[in-house]
């Protein structure tokens, strides 16, 4: 080394800053591949390819009558396909948006005003809400009732009573005939 | 424990609770080593490094594999295609089998030179053999996992073994089925099993290192340690020599994963298990070679014990026979530094080691079989004869006073890594064509270090395999929109896809329906099902080609050299069946298909002439892009881990020459 005001004790004094400057360096090069090299172990549990690439789901429409709805597997889970009669629609419309928990209006829920398309997953902890077949019970607004802790949605799918924090989800889909839907 | 205390309030806590911290400081601080360990010493550790590694990849593997019969295999390809790093994973573990075997096998054979099996360490040892038969075991249940044809048959012949015990035997093997052959029961138990054990081995080789530590390590001198002045303490000098030491192991066991992931497997495992056909040759996982060859050694019946009896026995006895070393060897000299004539029986040993390891990869001959009769009754002299022989008559050499006195040298570590990948690797290709295969103009273009697929040439590939080969064969671990990987745009996929019909339903009437396949559907074989296309071809059913160029030795090659392997004029002497033609690489030469590949057979969209050889070059990519499309990803993150791990490496010699330069 070319510090020469300490050449008294060289060695020792050298080979111990040498000494921890390779122990740092190693430890820290160690430890940083040790944390990249955990990387690809967590990324293998998020969604493979073949995963992702099943997201959409072709609905065909022209069986369900005013009144009714069917439910559509997407992406593993349900999704509830509502046709929508003129006075649901109206009460979906006419709701003051003030006195909703997640306010939103019918019109940017829907792209066609008969058709009603959510994801059937309460927005409170996960359960499917029933609503789907004429016995079931909609709950007071005429929408969805989640049987699991008393979510109440309406005929938007919007939350209006219960622990729900959130309207149900609306999927991203297309018409792509005028009696086909794509899901996804 | 005595005395410990910490300047930290917590850590005083927990220790007068629970003593953690004086038995870390006890066991992995001050526990006192010989200050003469060579290199050899490493490989414990790195063994227990490894198995860490394993237990890991395998449980995220596990996440995604499916033991069922039927979807096995398919799962499998999905991790190496589809789930995120599923191939890095998956060959980490395979690789990661190999080496782990690698490490056990030079770990034993330390053990045997330096006599570490001697009074006080038998119980240490017996613990060792024991870790040794339980990943024999698991190494044979993971091999069973991916469902392949030496999966299958691997599992068929092993079981069997059992058979070979008078009486109990075939009851045995029933039991170990859950049925009358090797089937879905089989694998699911195996897939259980497989799973245990690793935790068996972890208990063990916690039992291994506590009676290591109260008997404390042999050493290259074989002489216990007389004082403070012989031992070390072993943090630092041994955690940072064992650091180092893994550092060097990561780096040829990456580059086996990232650039020869397949080296230590056969290819035969890449076809889905077949029931009905057995392979040519089939042979186990490179570690059983030695065993196996003791097994087959037994030809004839032994008075009134069946030879088939014989063999088996002789193959449990051969690892048995290892419990029995403390006494069959009673010199009183342990390390083969001071025993010249052991020394030379040693290697001796360990040559006959790798014959019988030859002979196991190899088809019987009787010239073999000879061979391995002999080495068979040598390994077995060794023990019986050899050592006990040994221990009375052999002159020892003077051992020295002290571990201090002397220094040992250490001999090359990588020498014995590279012997044992090299020398057991058998390639079970029983192709009874012998002719040379035929290699494209400049070569393939993902060989090498670097090497990625030629984008054009892949492009091209595809047009072949689209407009010829997917007439009769599908690919169906590939899905459409994997074609984006060779240069398609999504509009084409869709496109493409969209000219296929694929079976989809039930509707809401309950029944099957057609409809155009999406890009996420695969790229199935026009036929409905293997009798279908069985009807039409004759009996034969053109294979999926998938993974064609990963089940076929030396793929790339062979399928190039089959694809023009057509002669104008066969050869008059070989006698080709009705409704086959000749071809000079397919085995037995009588192949189903006929010639497809001929000059100008496509017209290439982007104006490359279109010969024979170019469209057999260019399917050839296709085909190995199919096969393995993780090739490129796989070799440029393998370039950056080796750099990382180069760095990582020399500042770990660094340092440890820092921290030991003292010593000696
Ligand atoms: S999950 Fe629906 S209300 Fe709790």
């Amino acid at each position: 080394m070319a510090d020469t005001a300490k050449n008294a004790q060289p060695s020792a004094a050298d080979g111990q800053t040498r000494r921890d400057f390779l122990l740092q360096a190693a430890s820290t090069v160690g430890v940083v591949g040790t944390g990249i090299a955990l990387w690809p172990f967590v990324h293998s549990m998020n969604p493979a390819a073949d995963t992702l690439a099943l997201s959409t789901t072709d609905v065909d429409l022209s069986a369900i009558k005013p009144g009714q709805a069917i439910t559509v597997v997407w992406r593993g889970a349900p999704v509830f396909v509502r046709s929508r009669t003129a006075e649901e629609i109206a009460s979906a419309q006419a709701v003051n948006l003030s006195e909703l928990r997640d306010p939103q209006s019918d019109a940017i829920r829907v792209k066609n005003p008969q058709w009603l398309i959510v994801v059937g997953i309460c927005t409170h902890l996960g359960c499917v809400p029933l609503g789907q077949k004429p016995t079931d019970p909609r709950g007071e607004w005429g929408g969805w009732f989640c049987p699991c802790h008393g979510s109440q949605y309406d005929t938007s799918g919007r939350i209006r009573k219960g622990p729900a924090p959130k309207n149900l989800a609306v999927p991203a889909y297309q018409f792509t005939s005028d009696t086909t839907v794509r899901i996804g | 424990m005595s005395g410990f205390k910490s300047n930290n309030a917590v850590v005083n806590w927990v220790e007068d609770r629970l003593p953690v911290f004086s038995m870390l400081r006890h066991s992995a601080v001050e526990y006192p080593t010989p200050k003469n360990l060579n290199y050899w010493w490493n490989f414990g550790s790195l063994a227990a490094f490894t198995l860490v590694i394993l237990i890991a990849t395998g449980l995220f593997l596990a996440m995604n594999y499916t033991p069922n019969s039927a979807l096995a295999f398919d799962s499998v390809e999905r991790i190496m295609r589809d789930v995120n790093y599923g191939w890095l994973l998956r060959y980490l573990h395979s690789n990661g089998a190999s080496m782990f075997f690698i490490l056990v096998y030079i770990h034993i054979f330390r053990g045997l030179y330096y006599g570490s099996y001697k009074a006080p360490r038998e119980l240490l040892w017996f613990i060792g053999i024991a870790i040794y038969l339980t990943m024999m075991a698991t190494g044979f249940l993971g091999y069973v996992l991916p469902w392949g044809q030496m999966s299958f048959w691997g599992a068929t012949v092993i079981t069997n073994l059992f058979s070979a015990f008078p009486l109990i035997g075939d009851s045995i093997v029933t039991l170990l089925w859950g049925g009358f052959s090797v089937d879905n029961p089989t694998l699911n138990r195996f897939f259980a099993l497989h799973f245990l054990l690793p935790f068996v081995i972890l208990g063990l080789v916690a039992l291994h290192v506590w009676a290591l530590h109260s008997v404390k390590s042999n050493n290259p001198l074989g002489i216990e340690m007389n004082g403070p002045q012989d031992a070390i303490p072993f943090h630092p000098y041994y955690t940072v020599k064992d650091l180092f030491g893994i550092g060097v192991f990561l780096m040829i066991y990456m580059a086996f994963v990232f650039w020869a992931p397949n080296f230590f497997g056969e290819p035969d495992n890449y076809i889905p298990a077949n029931p009905m056909l057995t392979p040519p040759h089939i042979v186990p996982e490179w570690y059983y070679l030695p065993f196996y060859a003791i097994l087959r050694a037994f030809t004839v019946d032994l008075w009134f014990i069946p030879a088939k009896l014989l063999g088996v026995v002789a193959m449990f006895g051969a690892i048995l026979i290892l419990f029995a070393l403390p006494w069959l060897d009673s010199s009183k000299v342990r390390s083969a530094t001071f025993r010249p004539l052991y020394r030379q029986f040693f290697w001796l040993f360990v040559i006959n080691a790798f014959v019988l390891g030859y002979c196991g990869a190899k088809p019987t001959t009787d010239f073999l079989v000879t061979v391995s009769q002999i080495a068979t009754a040598y390994y077995f002299a060794h023990f019986l004869i050899v050592l006990p022989w040994l221990s009375r008559k052999e002159k020892t050499l003077p051992l020295p006073a002290s571990i201090s006195a002397p220094v040992v040298k250490a001999i090359a570590v990588g020498a014995m890594l590279l012997i044992g990948a090299t020398g057991f690797s058998g390639t079970a290709q029983a192709n009874t064509a012998t002719h040379e295969l035929l290699k494209p103009e400049g070569g393939f273009s993902w060989g090498g270090v670097f090497g990625r697929y030629d984008r054009a040439a892949l492009k091209r590939g595809w047009q072949v395999y689209h407009e010829v080969c997917s007439n009769c064969h599908g690919v169906k671990l590939v899905a459409f929109r994997n074609l984006a990987a060779v240069g398609l745009t999504p509009e084409e996929i869709k496109a493409i896809a969209a000219e296929k019909e694929v079976l989809d339903g039930p509707n809401d009437e309950g029944a099957m329906f057609q409809r155009p396949a999406r890009p996420a559907d695969r790229i199935l074989s026009p036929y409905a099902n293997d009798k279908a296309a069985a009807a039409i071809h004759g009996g034969a059913v053109p294979p999926d080609l998938s993974l064609i160029v990963k089940a076929r030795a030396n793929g790339p090659n062979y399928v190039y050299s089959l694809l023009l392997g057509y002669p104008d004029a066969p050869p008059a002497d070989v006698a080709i069946p009705e409704g086959k033609m000749y071809n000079t690489y397919f085995p037995g030469y009588a192949i189903g298909m006929p010639r497809q590949v001929f000059d100008d057979v496509v017209t290439y969209a982007d104006g490359t002439k279109a010969t024979q050889e170019q469209i057999a070059k260019d399917v050839v990519t296709f085909l190995n892009w199919a096969a393995e499309p993780e090739l490129e990803a796989r070799k440029s993150l393998g370039v950056k881990v080796m750099v990382f791990l180069a760095l990582l490496t020399a500042l770990l010699f660094a340092l440890k020459r820092q921290i030991w330069k003292d010593v000696h």
